[in-house]
């Protein structure tokens, strides 16, 4: 579904991803461990097309179609989502507003009906609720004064209300309590787990692992895939470090 | 008489687009004049026209306890001028929240001299400005607190963005305080529109001119939220930012 090929990356020059390879089925979730600066956020980044994230070698596809030649919005609207490690904050621009011309926006492009304002408020008020997050707040401009956790939160009710076909989340789980890790966690299983859909995880912790399973767990370290495993990967990870776990 | 012609030595008239204004003067030679009497309201919402020069000069005196509230949308297609004289006696109480939103060549500004001369007066002004091509857009504003007028509040926010580099905001917040017990406050910036906001909206979906007019909404629709007429100034405004973006 996604198939990442050799794929170098530079950032102001700086290179950053130097190889990266992976292939994520339909159907799997992956997860991608790694120290800091291995270059997990550069990935998760190339992958949704921001500015600045160069391209100097490889590739990455995305059911067959070439990703990077998309611009943002298109692959957005091919069916992939960026969950953000650090959401955006928008002044002045509500939530409701916000997702419903998202929405409607990767609609149109599919040549799909838009949603009126009372589907929308519909849809938005369910996939709020499945979140244990009080609509009230997506009335608000877009994550402003969202603690840490709600910004995560309300990551994960806008995947559900975007329902896309492959999500690249970023560190979804840093900042949030116990009881939010687990709520996010079945988020994920609920929203992406399914035949025709896919997850790349990016996470520096096991513990999210335990409530969404993955299928593969890989390292990145010096922006290379240095090892793949299953979960117990991640336990080995989580128990010895990746100074040890790499050796 | 007809008031002689400014020059741009005079501050209020800096910015001005003199020779636009120039064939139409006499027609604005002298500001309107209103009176809000002790403890009465009043309230405008100013939209633009369809006159390539848009001028509107204005002096209100509020006397105690009066309260005056405009909602100002400036984007002549040539040259806009809001020009306000504004004097609160004790207790008075005066809001300005306005835009300027200017594409082309066209210049447009707002000039205020607020003027406290009583104890206890309050002065909010809000502007916003939206600047594309080799657009102008500026404001000027001189609060001034006479000797007497302790416990005076004023506000000054102002903030401009500019969408091209030919693009131009002037911002100048003047104070002149002779009382010794009051709080006067003035914020002002010039910038872009914030590149990873533009990309968090992309990655939602929405392309490029979308992310930008969505973005540019929410600097400036916020203005109106209070005004009684909020729809009328909302739907003029989204307009005219649809010809920016």
């Amino acid at each position: 579904m996604l198939r990442i090929d050799d794929l170098h990356a530079t950032v102001a020059g700086k290179p950053i991803l130097n190889g990266v390879s992976l292939d994520v089925p339909a159907g799997e979730v992956h997860a991608i461990m790694g120290p800091n600066g291995s270059g997990k956020s550069t990935l998760a980044y190339v992958l949704a097309g921001r500015p600045g994230y160069e391209v100097s070698e490889g590739g990455a596809t995305f059911e067959g179609h070439d990703l990077l030649a998309m611009e943002p919005h298109q692959r957005a609207a091919a069916g992939l989502f960026l969950g953000f490690q650090y959401p955006v904050e928008i002044p002045g621009v509500s939530y409701l507003q916000f997702l419903r011309e998202s929405l409607n926006a990767q609609r149109r492009a599919r040549g799909e009906a838009e949603l009126s304002g009372a589907e929308f408020i519909k849809l938005a008020r369910k996939q709020a609720g499945l979140l244990g997050m009080d609509t009230e707040m997506l009335k608000r401009p877009v994550n402003v004064g969202f603690s840490g956790g709600e910004k995560k939160r309300a990551e994960m009710v806008q995947m559900g209300i975007i329902a896309p076909k492959f999500a690249v989340l970023d560190e979804t789980d840093s900042g949030l309590d116990i009881d939010a890790l687990r709520i996010v966690g079945e988020g994920i299983n609920r929203i992406m787990r399914g035949p025709g859909k896919g997850v790349l995880l990016i996470t520096h912790y096991e513990r999210l692992l335990e409530h969404v399973r993955p299928d593969r767990v890989h390292v990145l370290q010096a922006g290379r895939i240095t090892r793949s495993g299953d979960i117990e990967l991640a336990r080995d990870l989580e128990r010895e470090g990746y100074a040890e776990a790499a050796a | 008489m007809t008031a002689p012609f400014p020059t741009r030595k005079q501050e209020e008239w800096r910015y001005a687009d003199l020779d636009a204004l120039q064939p139409v003067w006499e027609q604005f030679a002298e500001p309107l004049t209103l009176t809000v009497g002790p403890g009465e309201s009043f309230e405008e919402v100013w939209l633009p026209s369809a006159d390539d020069v848009q001028v509107r000069r204005m002096q209100i005196a509020l006397e105690a306890g009066a309260k005056a509230r405009l909602f100002v949308l400036n984007t002549a297609p040539v040259y806009g001028r809001i020009e306000l004289e504004i004097s609160l006696a004790q207790g008075a109480d005066f809001e300005l929240t306005a835009a300027n939103i200017g594409t082309g060549l066209s210049t447009n500004e707002i000039v205020t001299t607020v003027r406290h001369t009583g104890e206890n007066g309050r002065s909010r002004q809000t502007v916003r400005s939206v600047l594309n091509g080799k657009a102008t857009g500026s404001y000027v504003g001189k609060v001034e607190v006479a000797r007497g007028a302790q416990k005076t509040d004023a506000e000054q926010s102002v903030k401009a963005m500019l969408l091209d580099r030919g693009a131009t905001a002037n911002c100048k917040p003047e104070l002149e305080i002779f009382a010794d017990d009051v709080k006067c406050a003035h914020g002002a910036s010039v910038g872009e529109l914030d590149a990873m906001q533009l990309f968090y909206a992309e990655s939602r979906g929405l392309d490029p001119a979308s992310a930008r007019a969505l973005l540019l909404e929410g600097f400036v629709m916020g203005l109106w939220e209070s005004a009684k007429d909020a729809d009328a100034i909302g739907d003029a405004a989204r307009e005219a930012l649809r010809r920016v973006v």
